[in-house]
């Protein structure tokens, strides 16, 4: 059905008149195209552009590379001696060899960097790092590592919602205590 | 005067129409740029020329020279080769019999200004018809036949809408016109300035009268077999032609060179309402849709001709009344 215009009758021609108005709004309203090259884009602080890796809060648990489900995340290590003065025996741990992300087989899921318990991975904001060759995608742990400095500081809570987990839990020992 | 004087005087008058005919249609190119980009709610050109990309036409300018100049084995040559200068040529000389001041700011000061504008602008025809059929392309050659049919039917209710300004002033002269007019005009010869305005849209072939156009029917109509600088130059014809109905509807129907200052700055309000009138023109493109071509010729023959008929009866009373009183 037509729409219908003034007291039920639709003029003629009144269609024209609407799009000289609609047109001529939308050139006194002020463009929203953002000038990427020239100007940043403001991204939202919890943009998904980069993985980022803290190399030495990593424990190799190797919970992100089981938990990916893409399988991009290649990991590879060895064990360690550290003596300890005083200690009976010396105590064995993990060391980093090989922390590698394919880019071009992340569908940026974030599951890595929920699982991780160590806050060894993080979301970076920074997107420009499209390559010619599709094996260039592959960041290993150094280019993984140097996102580090694009990792914005974390959001602050929101003061209207839910306090975390670790508040509650505090202010529940010191009520009970 | 000075035998010497009479001809720097002449050269001086056809450098400044000649400027004019390359300045203003780039004017006119660059704010359609802008103003269509805008109304789309996009940026436009922003990079030629550093400054919200004003070089952008002086760009497509160089990359049309660059480009290769093809002539279609099947094609007339000659008639195709001449199409697009036979398209430019009419506007220049339009160009240089339009007032732009008071007293003798004219290109040259014509008697029978208004005859020779509506003559030399129905060429365009001509040139349209010389590049479809020359094209060997039947897209060119139906695009060509809209053309014509399109240019036969409207050039009916230009010149009566025309005519009425013509006998309300009494003189076929541009400049006498202008001279002529008064402000209680604007109603008057209300319904003439609105078919002129319309059928001249219709003149130029521009939307939402690109019929003989219609990239989404005819490829690009008449224009499907130019590439390079004949392309540009029947581009070019466009603009011209969008700064030729602007500034004769300015002259014939919104007083030309008549405002505060008159005197002085007559030059600066004739091309103050050739611009805004400019603007509508590119205003209609972007708000309005093409008509269809049985639409194209309902509108011209059962809207534009009685009305302009019936706008020459109302100027012919008034002007009797006038003259008897």
């Amino acid at each position: 059905m037509r729409p219908k215009g003034v007291f039920g009758v639709s003029v003629p021609g009144s269609g024209l008149g609407k799009g000289l108005a609609v047109t001529i709004k939308t050139l006194v309203t002020r463009s929203t195209t953002q000038q990427y090259p020239d100007v940043k884009p403001e991204l939202p602080p919890r943009s998904r552009g980069v993985i980022a890796l803290r190399e030495e809060n990593c424990t190799v648990c190797m919970l992100c590379a089981r938990e990916c489900p893409d399988w991009c995340i290649y990991i590879d290590s060895h064990k360690e001696e550290v003596v300890v003065p005083g200690a009976a025996r010396p105590r064995q741990r993990n060391v980093l060899d090989q922390f590698d992300i394919d880019f071009s087989l992340c569908m940026y899921c974030g599951i890595c960097i929920e699982v991780c318990p160590f806050d060894a991975l993080f979301w970076s904001p920074e997107f420009e790092y499209a390559e010619h060759d599709i094996r260039n995608l592959l960041h290993n742990k150094d280019r993984l590592g140097e996102w580090m400095e694009t990792v914005p500081p974390p959001q602050p809570h929101d003061h209207r919602g839910e306090p975390s987990k670790e508040e509650a839990n505090a202010a529940k020992k010191s009520g009970a205590a | 005067m000075l035998p010497g004087m009479q001809w720097l005087e002449l050269a001086l008058r056809v450098g400044a129409v000649t400027v004019a005919f390359l300045v203003l249609p780039l004017l006119v190119g660059q704010t359609e740029h802008k103003v269509m980009a805008h109304m789309q709610a996009r940026l436009g050109p922003m990079y030629a020329g550093g400054f919200h990309g004003w070089a952008q036409l002086v760009a497509d300018g160089v990359k049309f020279i660059q480009k290769e100049d093809i002539t279609p084995r099947a094609a007339d040559s000659p008639v195709f080769k001449l199409a697009p200068g036979v398209a430019l040529i009419p506007y220049l000389l339009a160009l240089a019999v339009i007032p732009l001041g008071p007293g003798d700011l004219v290109g040259e000061p014509l008697d029978i200004g208004l005859f020779f504008v509506l003559a030399i602008v129905g060429v365009g025809v001509v040139a349209v018809l010389m590049a479809a059929w020359s094209s060997a392309n039947k897209y060119s050659l139906l695009g060509g036949l809209r053309a014509a049919a399109q240019l036969m039917g409207y050039e009916l209710p230009f010149v009566l809408a025309a005519a009425s300004v013509a006998m309300a002033a009494g003189t076929l002269s541009l400049p006498g016109i202008v001279e002529a007019w008064e402000p209680w005009w604007l109603i008057w010869q209300l319904p003439a300035a609105i078919v002129f305005f319309i059928s001249g849209l219709a003149e130029i072939r521009r939307p939402p009268f690109d019929m003989p156009i219609a990239d989404s029917e005819l490829v690009f109509g008449y224009l499907t077999e130019y590439t390079g600088m004949r392309f540009a130059f029947f581009l070019l014809a466009e603009y011209v032609g969008i700064v030729v109905i602007s500034a004769l509807t300015a002259t014939l129907f919104l007083g030309g060179w008549h405002g505060p200052m008159a005197e002085s700055l007559g030059w600066l309000w004739m091309l103050l309402k050739t611009a805004a009138v400019a603007f509508v023109v590119i205003w209609l493109r972007v708000a309005w849709p093409r008509l269809r071509e049985d639409q194209l010729q309902r509108l011209c023959w059962l809207v534009l001709v009685p009305v302009s008929l019936l706008q020459l009866v109302l100027t012919a009373a008034v002007r009797v009344a006038m003259v008897q009183s």
